[in-house]
């Protein structure tokens, strides 16, 4: 893994145009060493899903403000399974009650970052958690 | 510093702007662009202060800065080497009438007197509060209705509605992007039918609106209208605001349709509209807001705002409208962040920098026309997850800013808010912050309580250089929506943005509960959650809107719209006859993306 570039997609899913957060974990990846592809704003969960298997990345990290992530984020997972790619890692990060964290878990978001969370625990979060795909 | 000590106080000698008062003002009569603080002459005016006292005062302090803080300074090491402001302004030692020395009268001014430093109304709050304006929408038309109604009983004074993010992206609630969003960061509105309900029982000529929208401001203006309409009041009636900014979305919020050129096409169509039609209403605020929160810094939220009201008076002039006409109408939107002072002087520095651009760029006489009026709101970007009663303290230090700022309006941020849209309980909280300010502090008794003090009026010069340095770049760059069009402001925000996070991240900057005094104890607070229901129960009313309604009118007056949008018709009279015929929202915004194309913004980062 180690001598492996990392290649995230960082993705904005819904109609919130809160970039803020989305950027700067872009940056923060890039600049810890990985290929960061950042989509743009106000992607469907089917562009999302499309970008990660064409770019062929090892991991998507989903950033949300609007509320709709209980929605949004199994429509990527699901969508990803259904193009044969559901060993890509899926994880977020936004404004999402700690409540729905266990049931987004659950539905297959390897891990959500809530606000405060500082880009070095995402990034070494990413090197302990998701693999280089072969 | 002893290498400074001839000229002192030292570090403020160098970094204090030389009085930037009026320089910009005889300058740029002559030419359009405004030019370099640096390169202006000295202004003209009333001194306030005596020369030969302030060289002795200048004396007093090279002596007092050798012979008492230096003994101090090499004995205890000061916390930092250096102060600067959040905006990176640098702060000295110690701020004396020497620093102002070139300080006139005229470039302060009296309170409700040019250049309007001190405020805009002669009496400010001693004539009348600010009004509270807290902003609401959530879930179906019938649970904003009942939270406005909360309000209004609870002594709010002014309406403010936040719309559901497919509303401002111009989509019904049965549109496939909107799957998930519905009623979730707003209220959820598709047709008249839901500003019916959502105004339902509230008098509109009673009560000020103001609705937080832009993408698709046009329709959502037309429906009120029409809501009004059926309430038996004329347009020219209705007072309030529709944030209808545009700029600024393409800048930091984001929301669009169509690309820069028609949104601010349809902007300037709107302000010529409500200036001949609706006398009472503000066709456009004019928003820093979320410019800050997007992670701009104060002197950038000043600046990029004060240059995108350039370029709405720059088409509306190029339309042909004479600038008194349609001036006075103009409103503005700040941020309150933490940096308590700079926050005060940036408030006092952008009523000066507009009165200024529009008497002498714009060539307006009407003082209205001078005037910057302005809402403000507490900075939701500064709010923590962690221990969110803190989130009550900061709000109301920065609720005090805006007031010492002289803000005409005021939203406060609730305690719940980095979770989820606010309880009833905690914007009461909100609410009664703003009400303890008004009727406790004492502040609401004199007017520009701060005016004259040695560090305010230093910040507040320091910043109005410093925004005009960047208003001059963009007026190189050929103006505001061509920086726009290159990405110019974004960038600006998005390297403020990531600096900050950075120096949160080393500590250099520490934030109580997040990165300093943590604490294992998270304080829980109750949270709104919004019910898929509404999805369901708003998409069954839009099926039924859209079988009970004529469809030979609607594809009629969308005719009419689209002709208007292809020709150079103003789009008003057409759009809200659309809306009158139960057009959605989202039909009217397809025509526009039909003309116009879907606007895109790239991956860049």
């Amino acid at each position: 893994m180690a001598d492996q570039t990392l290649r995230i997609l960082v993705a904005k899913p819904g109609l919130d145009g809160h970039d803020r957060g989305a950027k700067i974990i872009a940056r923060a990846l890039r600049d810890a060493g990985m290929e960061v592809i950042y989509t743009g704003l106000h992607q469907t969960p089917e562009m999302i899903a499309s970008a990660a298997v064409q770019e062929d990345v090892d991991a998507v990290g989903l950033s949300i403000m609007s509320g709709a992530h209980m929605t949004l984020f199994p429509a990527v997972i699901d969508l990803l399974k259904e193009k044969g790619a559901g060993d890509i890692g899926v994880f977020g990060g936004g404004i999402i009650p700690d409540d729905d964290i266990p049931r987004l878990k659950k539905l297959g978001v390897a891990e959500i970052f809530t606000p405060g969370s500082s880009t070095q625990d995402i990034v070494q979060w990413i090197r302990g958690h998701i693999q280089g795909r072969l | 510093m002893p290498s400074q000590r001839r000229r002192p106080p030292s570090r403020a000698a160098k970094d204090a702007p030389r009085n930037v008062s009026g320089r910009t003002a005889r300058a740029v009569s002559k030419s359009k662009a405004l030019p370099r603080a640096s390169k202006a002459p000295r202004s003209p005016g009333t001194r306030l202060y005596d020369a030969v006292a302030m060289r002795a005062v200048a004396r007093e302090t090279a002596r007092w800065d050798a012979e008492t803080l230096a003994p101090v300074t090499a004995k205890t090491p000061l916390r930092q080497q250096s102060f600067q402001t959040d905006s990176g302004i640098p702060i000295p030692p110690v701020l004396t009438a020497a620093h102002r020395r070139s300080a006139t009268q005229e470039s302060l001014g009296l309170p409700g007197q040019f250049p309007y430093t001190r405020g805009v109304q002669p009496t400010m709050y001693r004539g009348r509060l600010w009004t509270m304006r807290m902003f609401a929408g959530f879930g179906s038309p019938e649970d904003t209705n009942k939270r406005f109604k909360y309000l209004m009983a609870h002594g709010t004074t002014g309406l403010s509605t936040a719309f559901d993010m497919p509303a401002l992206m111009g989509y019904d609630a049965d549109h496939p992007m909107s799957r998930g969003e519905v009623g979730k960061e707003g209220v959820a509105v598709s047709s008249l039918r839901d500003f019916e309900v959502l105004f339902d029982g509230i008098p509109l000529d009673q009560v000020t609106t103001s609705m937080t929208i832009n993408a698709s401001a046009i329709a959502a203006l037309c429906m009120y209208i029409a809501v009004g309409e059926q309430q038996g009041i004329p347009m020219a009636k209705l007072g309030g605001t529709i944030q209808n900014d545009m700029l600024k979305e393409f800048i930091a919020q984001k929301e669009w349709i169509v690309p820069p050129r028609p949104a601010v096409r349809i902007v300037v169509d709107m302000i010529e509209y409500c200036s001949q039609h609706m006398p009472r209403w503000h066709a456009v605020s004019i928003s820093g807001y979320h410019i800050r929160e997007a992670g701009a810094t104060a002197v950038q939220e000043l600046a990029f705002t004060l240059a995108d009201g350039i370029g709405y008076v720059e088409e509306c002039v190029k339309r042909g409208m004479a600038v008194d006409d349609f001036a006075p109408r103009l409103s503005f939107f700040w941020d309150v962040h933490n940096d308590f002072f700079e926050e005060i002087a940036k408030f006092r520095a952008a009523r000066r920098i507009w009165a200024r651009v529009m008497r002498d760029r714009f060539g307006a006489r009407d003082p209205r026309s001078l005037q910057l009026r302005t809402h403000a709101q507490t900075a939701g970007v500064s709010l923590t997850a962690q221990q969110p009663y803190n989130n009550v303290i900061r709000t109301t230090l920065q609720a005090l800013a805006g007031v010492l700022g002289g803000t005409q309006s005021l939203h406060t941020n609730s305690l719940d808010e980095t979770y989820a849209l606010p309880t009833e309980d905690a914007v009461t909280l909100a609410l009664r912050t703003q009400q303890i300010i008004a009727h406790e502090s004492g502040v609401d008794r004199v007017v520009d309580p701060l005016g004259g003090s040695y560090y305010v009026e230093y910040l507040t010069d320091e910043m109005e250089r410093q925004a005009l340095e960047y208003i001059h770049r963009i007026d190189e760059m050929g103006g505001i929506i061509r920086a726009v069009e290159e990405g110019y402001p974004q960038k600006e925000i998005g390297e403020s943005a990531y600096r900050f996070q950075r120096e949160v991240e080393e500590e250099k900057r520490l934030i109580v509960g997040v990165n300093a005094f943590e604490s294992d104890q998270q304080g829980s607070v109750e949270i709104l959650k919004i019910d898929d229901q509404v999805a369901e129960s708003q998409i069954a009313r839009l099926r039924k809107v859209k079988a009970e309604r004529d469809p030979r009118a609607v594809e009629r007056a969308l005719g009419k719209v689209e002709a208007a949008a292809r020709g150079t018709d103003n789009l008003m009279p057409p759009v809200l006859e659309a809306v009158k015929a139960y057009a959605t929202l989202g039909e009217v915004s397809d025509v526009f993306r039909k003309v116009w194309g879907q606007y895109r913004e790239g991956g860049a980062f």
